[in-house]
């Protein structure tokens, strides 16, 4: 073979969108079908079933005095079950899942050594963090979509959907209700993106994936805990869970949304500072697992 | 004929070489210098054996290379292309294992490569599943395709990866220690392997910190040591380099005799057989070894043969690798720094 001919015609390359699409679908595949995040995603699903059984056996609102009145209205209305399971799963559960599966995007990788395999392949890194972070996304949809979905089936069949009866009294009718909670449902999955972008920066530090797990992990606990000392108020407004809370603007009769426009607009700092973060980190780390 | 300026990624940096580097240099942030100033030539076609022993530097190399790690000076080429700035267009040619095999566990082999093959732009999707069961076959790993990587012995991991660097056509293969964790036979199959794919024009770029596992399929050898490229070039041509022996087998009587007549005609280190040979064996074969220098062996059999003595053999010995790199550094190939 002479050395005009070594090198092959040069293979060419599918157009960018086409392979970031193609290398999404594997991830989602890794993501979805690895068993210890499904096992996470039966974890949240069951909160609702367990939360409605127990209501629905007891079928006393034996809850209505201590959380918020949308706990106590669930035996009259199903639709209120997706409502108190999120409401339930916000400060802790849905944190740690979202904590597992983003802090485990780029470090489990690492950590496996299929990391440089996947970039000599080649994938470009800004391709790769980005495949990996809407992946961590969808996850996290799926994480809020388990509760809700799962508390809308079981919410249905102990209680029945009815009529949705507002913070202030007032009813709306049944359709509405379901439009209602779907904002519900959707808010929360955006407050979420924050701490995924968090997770994602922590995962690009290390190799070792627990480690950027429970740092994300802490990360949310860190924002309740500032958010309820009154001492630092003046940082209140910024902190990434200081507007989780906020869904249940929803349930008012007349919808504030600029108070929803502020939460969403504090996530999406979050997202651009520690999506920046992660980007300048990935782009240019030696890669040494 | 296309003009090596014609093709993307060989511009003008191409001068026949698969892999280039000027001064390559890795400093770790600890301090330490592990790749120091090393320039490597790997012509195409080429099976280059980048030997050193365990911490010389070889993966460090190969990270910087491949675009894994960026040199803290110096720069590389890969078929012609600069790392890391042209990567995506150059790497897709270039299959490699580095520092062993590792893929996800719960997956199977096939899984394993398709996950692979979904991040290459340049691979078609419609042939993943026909390329993956080919490069399996290959690589032997055909009958275990659908079981879960973690399942896999050390060798089969080690034939993953083989697999995963040929699912594609490569110009250049880069093989990081491939024989690691293999038995004999396992050895013998991956140097098959190698030889097949460079018949076929692939250059490959081999380490491994065996000498003698790797020595014989190479053209090309190149020799860390401690961060630096001690030596490289055609692997005939540097063993040709060592210091011969001469071996000289005679009688045990004649042996005092045998010694002067080696001296005389200029042998140094001449050593005749420790001890004095058993009664029984007292006119039994010796060997006298001696440092061959410039003198050619014929003048010194005539020499022997003329002052009367038997010589029942004559052999010149050339150091193998091993020994040439234990003659330069005068340590052995073992060491791990
Ligand atoms: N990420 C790292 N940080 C600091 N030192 C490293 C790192 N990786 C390798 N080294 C050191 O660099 C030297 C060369 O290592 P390596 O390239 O792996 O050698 P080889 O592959 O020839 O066995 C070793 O002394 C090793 O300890
Ligand atoms: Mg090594």
């Amino acid at each position: 073979m002479s050395l005009a001919e070594a090198p092959a015609a040069p293979p060419v390359p599918a157009p960018a969108p086409v392979a970031w699409l193609r290398l999404l679908r594997s991830e989602l595949r890794l993501v979805l079908g690895r068993r210890r995040n499904q096992v996470l995603l039966a974890g949240l699903a069951l909160v609702p079933v367990l939360l409605g059984t127990v209501l629905a056996l007891t079928r006393d609102s034996a809850l209505s005095g201590q959380g918020p009145s949308f706990v106590g209205q669930v035996t009259g209305n199903g639709l209120f079950l997706v409502v108190a399971a999120l409401f339930l799963c916000l400060p802790f559960l849905l944190p740690l899942c979202i904590g597992i599966a983003s802090g485990d995007a780029v470090a489990g990788e690492a950590g496996a050594g299929t990391l440089r395999y996947l970039l000599v392949v080649p994938v470009p890194r800004t391709r790769l963090l980005t495949v990996k972070a809407v992946a961590a996304l969808v996850f996290a949809a799926c994480a809020v979509l388990a509760v809700a979905v799962t508390g809308l089936v079981v919410g249905a069949l102990y209680f029945g959907l009815h009529d949705v009866t507002l913070l202030s009294g007032s009813t709306v009718p049944v359709g509405e209700g379901v439009l209602r909670v779907a904002g519900i449902v959707a808010y929360v999955a955006l407050s979420l993106t924050g701490l995924v972008a968090v997770g994602l920066f922590f995962s690009t530090l290390t190799e070792v994936p627990v480690g950027a797990m429970a740092a994300t992990v802490v990360v949310a606990i860190v924002s309740t805990v500032l958010d309820s000392l009154p001492q630092v108020s003046a940082i209140h407004p910024g902190l990434l869970t200081h507007h989780w809370f906020d869904f249940a603007e929803f349930l008012r009769v007349q919808v504030d949304y600029g108070v929803l426009g502020q939460g969403l607009a504090v996530q999406a700092a979050w997202v651009a500072l520690f999506g920046s973060l992660a980007w300048a980190r990935f782009t240019t780390a030696d890669i040494t697992s | 004929m296309t003009s090596p300026a014609e093709v993307p990624g060989t511009g003008g940096a191409d001068d026949g070489l698969a892999v280039r580097t000027a001064g390559l240099t890795k400093r770790f942030r600890s301090g330490q210098v592990a790749v120091d100033g090393v320039d490597l030539r790997v012509p195409r076609g080429a099976v280059y054996g980048f030997l050193g022993p365990n911490g010389s530097g070889k993966t460090t190399t190969i990270r910087m290379l491949l675009g894994l790690a960026r040199p803290t000076g110096g720069r590389a080429w890969l078929l012609g292309a600069a790392m890391p700035d042209e990567a995506t267009r150059v790497l897709p040619r270039v299959g490699a294992l580095v520092e062993g095999p590792a893929f996800h566990p719960y997956l199977s082999g096939r899984a394993n490569l398709a996950r692979l093959d979904a991040g290459d732009a340049t691979a078609d999707p419609r042939t993943a599943r026909r390329r993956a069961e080919a490069a399996l076959d290959r690589v032997g790993l055909g009958a275990a395709a659908a079981k879960p990587y973690r399942q896999y012995s050390l060798g089969m991991k080690q034939r993953l990866g083989l697999a995963a660097a040929l699912l594609q056509p490569r110009d250049l293969l880069v093989l990081d220690e491939p024989t690691n964790g293999l038995d004999p036979q396992g050895t013998r199959e991956v140097r098959h392997l190698v030889r097949e794919l460079a018949d076929a024009g692939t250059t490959v770029l081999v380490s491994s910190h065996l000498l003698a596992e790797i020595e014989q399929v190479c053209t090309h050898v190149g020799i860390m040591s401690r961060g630096h490229l001690l030596l490289q070039g055609e692997r005939a041509a540097l063993t040709e380099r060592g210091a011969a022996r001469l071996v000289v087998t005679t009688r045990a009587t004649q042996v005092t005799a045998a010694v002067e007549v080696l001296a005389g005609v200029g042998l140094t280190e001449v050593a005749p057989p420790d001890g004095i040979p058993h009664p029984a064996r007292v006119d039994g074969p010796v060997r006298i070894t001696a440092a061959l220098g410039p003198t050619p062996p014929e003048k010194v059999s005539a020499a022997l043969v003329h002052a009367g003595i038997d010589l029942l053999g004559l052999e010149v010995v050339r150091p193998n690798l091993e020994q040439l790199f234990v003659e330069l550094t005068g340590e052995g190939f073992d060491v791990a720094r």
